[in-house]
């Protein structure tokens, strides 16, 4: 931690402007990557691979994944990335920061897109703009994945349905030989408009320190 | 025999008079010991009635002669009671069906204001015609008959997750709030009291305590104001669990204050023990009320784990338990609204797990139809009450009560969200705490409350009950009629009427996995945390022990998906037999439109799904489904203990995709070798081919037909339709008759269907094989197996369809 903390101030400073977490939220979850990486300077996947409390996740997966990804450090890059530094880590932690009093409606908006977006992101996987079917219902195998037995038909027969009711919902009249390509940004902002992401999709994150916890010491 | 008829006879004439009618019956009853039972199976009121008053009787005795056999007699105090209890539920349900013809007049006012004018009409007319106003808003059938069925309709469809999500503001403004309110209002109020200028007036009388007392009544925001006002303006759910959780948790407070004040109203004075004891007595009202209901909330779902086999009682439980759980709290002086609440919500997933489809809708129904004629008798009641109750006008005391609820509730609104805010992520805005101060109703929980004090205790207490009914037709009729208006005025955000779909069920939970797992990468245990926690231990331990079945194990998201599928069914068989088609599947966008056009090789399961446009092969298995319940219905006897066994009634999802999938496959297999030999349907049955070509036109096997031109009916317009009703109902109509009512036995059928299959015309209409029939040949030249593939991977919506066709005649 020394190495970090000489330039700490300045450069913390720099990313709070960046990813808008305060100064304190900063430190804390410097000092969770670090726990995280061993005191590396980057974290693998590896490190979040290990983290105990993940392991019931079932989509642990495409959540390490989301903090590899490229194109939701607000570059226009695409690809992922093999190790990521702090400022990546809180690039992707940006992503869900709870909307404040004081964002107007416009920034509402452009925080719902950003956040749609990465989730938009993690169901795309090959970076085409479109969720397609296969897409879809790998998302789905994987959210039942956990839950015991779950046939594959039934996660393939809920995954139609979802697209069904997508493609019909943007596209109510399609002609028989029509295809749906796959859900694009637009149609999949359509379908979620009543879950609200803008105040739904936010984790809080502390001001004061209390990270001193029990969870995952990842390195092994 | 004789003697019996004479004393009958006076009573049919006496009809002004029904008392001495009834005293005449006495007396036959006494005297004809012998024909007392059969007296008693007539008349099983009188009888007991007569046992009672025997020195009645006696006198009365003598004046019996032999009179003719009364024909027709009248005796109205026989059956007076339940009679006026249905003439007053008839009157509210009269009421509320008028209020709904109306259009115009119940967009400007709410129901609630309409209701309690009516009750102020229905007082006004039974004082005009010089009776005595019953008095019907008495605090036991309050408390024991018509609030429960309101609270118990509000609990058990709580939105759980908004509720536990803003859980800690509600108990904020619940239990803080009310507090405040209560202490503010009755403090002030005593002040304002006392400082009466010079001429001595009751006022002065006031002690402290019962300003109090007042206060505590006075300040609780009330449920049943507040869901009729806020089920009209629709407005956005976090607004509306803010205020109506509110209202169901601060019972708990009320009572409290409640009982603490009127135990020490008559002592005088309040140590620092009451008041120690008095927050004790807090948290064991609420706490005891929650645990009472959650007690019963477990049993109730318990039990429903065996109902399977008497499917007509299981609503009862639901009713019965919850009821047991209000009335166990209330013995205790617990918070039965709390424990109600906790008994609905704590219930309601295993439940529903575990009862069938119609039950579950008749629970739905029973609540809905008891809470609303509950509000609407309750409203009524209100209204007459105010009419028939003693009033003592005092201006002083009503002005400064209404003025001092309002700057109560605004201030301690503004200043708890104050302190809320700090600890909220979505915090609320000065709309929103304007909304929620504004919504703070009253109602007739506050008035039966005051209707319950003791008048020796409390001489004022007309005086009180003048004044809470002021405040309640104050915020019922200013607040709730402005706050339609204003919500519209200051564009605060509206309810989204649209129903949950798949996709966003499928991403809330995402989105919960993914909240709880970044949680986990920041390492802090935050509130989804706990909740995955709890989820999994849920999953793990009681789902098993209250839910029967393989259901335990199903995740939510199947659970959500079959839901969504049964109701989707029913609502194809409720309007008439697919007249339209599900909004959620608008009929020109078809599975096909979403499968990957080009098959990849490894996928070629992936074609079958195309056969049939999804929405369309629903709607006509839904049909034959329908016929099918009919004919069985015809069959079977009418028996009051068991509903028609329904087959599909229960595991209608699971037969969607899991059972029979063994049998169907073995009969697909055997069905497909059938049709390649057997000739193509008839071309001269006109409702076949319409039947194929309105199902086979989203196919994309169109060429494949085409080539088989003598099989399609010639008419043009045929394939440019759309697949509408005009060709459903005639499938409809044909299978709608049904001429073999022994086609019961499912199994038998089956085997059978193949040979009924050339022999019987209607058959051959069933989409599937009418279209597999002239697909056939144009695909002769694709493999055999990719047509057995296809059966195996699809078991899905075809197969089963299959499966009905037996039943048909």
């Amino acid at each position: 931690m020394g190495a970090s903390q000489t330039r700490s101030e300045h450069k913390y400073q720099d990313l709070a402007d960046k990813t808008g977490f305060s100064l304190e939220q900063i430190t804390n979850l410097h000092k969770r990557f670090q726990q995280l990486s061993g005191n590396e300077d980057t974290l693998s996947r590896q490190n979040l691979d290990n983290i105990p409390a993940l392991a019931n996740n079932p989509i642990r997966n495409q959540i390490i994944e989301a903090f590899f990804d490229k194109r939701n450090q607000h570059q226009d890059e695409v690809g992922s990335f093999n190790e990521i530094g702090f400022e990546q880590f809180l690039m992707v932690m940006s992503h869900f920061r709870p909307p404040t009093l004081k964002t107007t409606e416009e920034e509402k908006e452009a925080l719902r897109k950003e956040k749609l977006r990465f989730l938009f992101n993690m169901h795309d996987t090959d970076n085409d703009g479109t969720i397609t079917l296969v897409e879809y219902r790998k998302v789905v195998e994987e959210l039942l994945s956990k839950s015991g037995a779950i046939e594959q038909e039934t996660a393939k027969a809920i995954a139609d349905a979802a697209m069904l009711e997508v493609a019909s919902t943007n596209v109510p009249d399609m002609a028989p030989d029509d295809f749906y390509e796959g859900i694009t940004f637009e149609h999949f902002e359509q379908i979620l408009k009543g879950l609200e992401m803008e105040s739904r999709m936010h984790i809080r994150f502390l001001d004061v320190d209390t990270t001193t916890m029990r969870c995952g010491k990842s390195t092994s | 025999m004789a003697s019996r008829t004479g004393t009958h006879s006076p009573a049919g004439i006496c009809k002004s008079l029904p008392e001495r009618g009834l005293l005449l019956l006495m007396v036959l009853v006494f005297l004809e010991g012998s024909v007392l039972p059969l007296g008693a199976a007539s008349s099983p009121d009188v009888t007991h009635q007569a046992n009672s008053d025997n020195h009645i009787v006696k006198e009365a005795g003598h004046n019996f002669t032999k009179k003719p056999f009364p024909v027709l007699s009248l005796d109205y105090h026989h059956i007076q009671a339940p009679f006026e209890i249905s003439l007053w539920v008839l009157l509210a349900s009269l009421m509320k069906l008028g209020f709904h013809l109306i259009p115009r007049l119940s967009g400007i006012v709410p129901e609630s204001c309409l209701l309690i004018v009516v009750g102020l009409l229905v007082g006004g007319l039974i004082k005009l015609a010089g009776e005595q106003v019953p008095p019907v808003l008495d605090s036991r059938l309050f408390f024991l008959c018509l609030l429960p069925p309101i609270i118990l309709d509000a609990g058990y469809f709580l939105p759980i997750r908004p509720f536990m999500e803003n859980l800690g503001t509600i108990l904020m403004f619940a239990v803080v709030g009310t507090l405040w309110n209560a202490f503010f209002v009755g403090g002030l109020l005593y002040a304002v009291c006392q400082i009466q200028p010079g001429n001595p007036s009751i006022l002065h009388q006031l002690e402290l305590l019962p300003c109090l007392l007042f206060g505590s009544i006075i300040s609780a925001v009330d449920p049943v104001a507040v869901l009729a006002v806020f089920e009209e303006i629709h407005i956005n759910e976090l607004l509306h669990i803010l205020v109506f959780g509110e209202s169901l948790l601060n019972d708990a407070v009320t009572v409290v204050l409640y009982h603490l004040f009127e135990e020490y109203a008559g002592v005088g004075s309040v140590t620092v023990m009451d008041v120690f004891l008095g927050i004790i007595s807090f948290l064991v009202v609420a706490v005891g009320g929650v645990l009472v209901g959650a007690i019963y909330g477990i049993l109730a779902a318990f039990t429903s784990r065996f109902t399977s086999h008497t499917r007509v009682i299981e609503p009862l439980f639901v009713f019965v338990y919850s009821y047991m759980a209000y009335l166990s709290a209330e013995m205790f002086h617990l918070s039965g609204i709390m424990s109600l609440i906790a008994c609905g919500a704590v219930m309601r997933p295993y439940v529903e797990a575990n009862i069938s489809h119609k039950s579950h809708t008749t629970i739905k129904y029973f609540l809905k139809m008891w809470s609303s004629v509950s509000e609407t008798l309750i409203f009524i009641f209100l209204g007459v009450a105010t009419v028939e109750g003693p009033h003592n006008w005092n201006w002083t005391f009503v002005t400064v009560t209404v003025i001092l609820c309002l700057v109560a509730r605004v201030i301690g609104v503004v200043g708890l969200t104050y302190v809320i805010n700090k600890f909220r992520i979505v915090k609320l805005t000065t709309k929103d705490q304007f909304i929620v101060a504004y919504g703070g109703l009253r109602g007739a929980i506050a008035f039966s409350l005051g209707f319950l004090l003791n008048k020796d205790h409390f001489p004022l207490r007309d005086m009180f009950l003048t004044a809470i009914i002021t405040v309640i037709f104050f915020t019922v009729f200013v607040q709730g009629m402005t706050i339609k208006p204003l919500v519209e005025l200051l564009a605060v955000k509206k309810k989204q009427e649209a129903k949950r779909s798949i996709n966003e069920e499928i991403h809330t939970q995402f989105l919960d996995h993914l909240l709880t797992g970044i949680e986990d990468i920041c390492g802090h245990y935050g509130h989804h945390h706990w909740k995955d926690k709890l989820n999994r231990f849920n999953k793990k331990y009681v789902k098993k022990c209250l839910i029967a079945g393989e259901r335990s194990k199903e995740p939510q998201l199947i659970a959500f998906y079959h839901k969504m599928e049964m109701k989707q069914a029913i609502e194809l068989v409720e309007s008439g037999g697919g007249v339209k088609l599900p909004s959620a599947m608008p009929s020109a966008v078809s599975m096909q439109n979403i499968q990957p056009k080009k098959l990849p090789p490894a996928k070629p399961a992936e074609r079958a799904l195309s056969n049939l446009p999804k929405g369309r092969e629903e709607e006509i298995r839904k049909i034959l489904r329908s016929n099918l319940q009919r004919t069985r219905q015809r069959l079977r006897s009418y028996n009051r203990h068991t509903l028609l066994a329904d087959p599909y009634e229960d595991g209608l999802g699971d037969l969607l995709i899991k059972k029979q999938k063994m049998i169907e496959l073995e009969r697909k297999i055997k069905d497909m070798n059938n049709y390649l030999t057997v000739p193509a349907a008839p071309p001269d049955s006109p409702t076949m081919c319409r039947a194929r070509l309105a199902s086979g036109k989203d196919t994309d096997f169109k060429p494949a037909q085409q080539q088989k031109g003598n099989t399609i009916c010639p008419d043009p317009q045929a394939y440019s339709m759309k697949p509408e009703p005009d060709s459903v109902p005639t499938i409809q109509v044909d299978l709608a008759s049904p001429q073999s009512p022994d086609s019961v036995n499912l199994m038998d059928e089956f085997r059978r269907a193949e040979q009924q299959h050339e022999e019987d015309q209607g058959l051959m209409m069933k989409p599937p094989s009418g279209e597999s029939g002239p697909k056939k040949p144009g695909e002769e030249d694709g493999s055999r197996e990719h047509k057995l593939m296809r059966c195996l991977s699809d078991p899905g919506p075809s197969a089963d369809e299959d499966e009905d066709e037996p039943f048909l005649p």
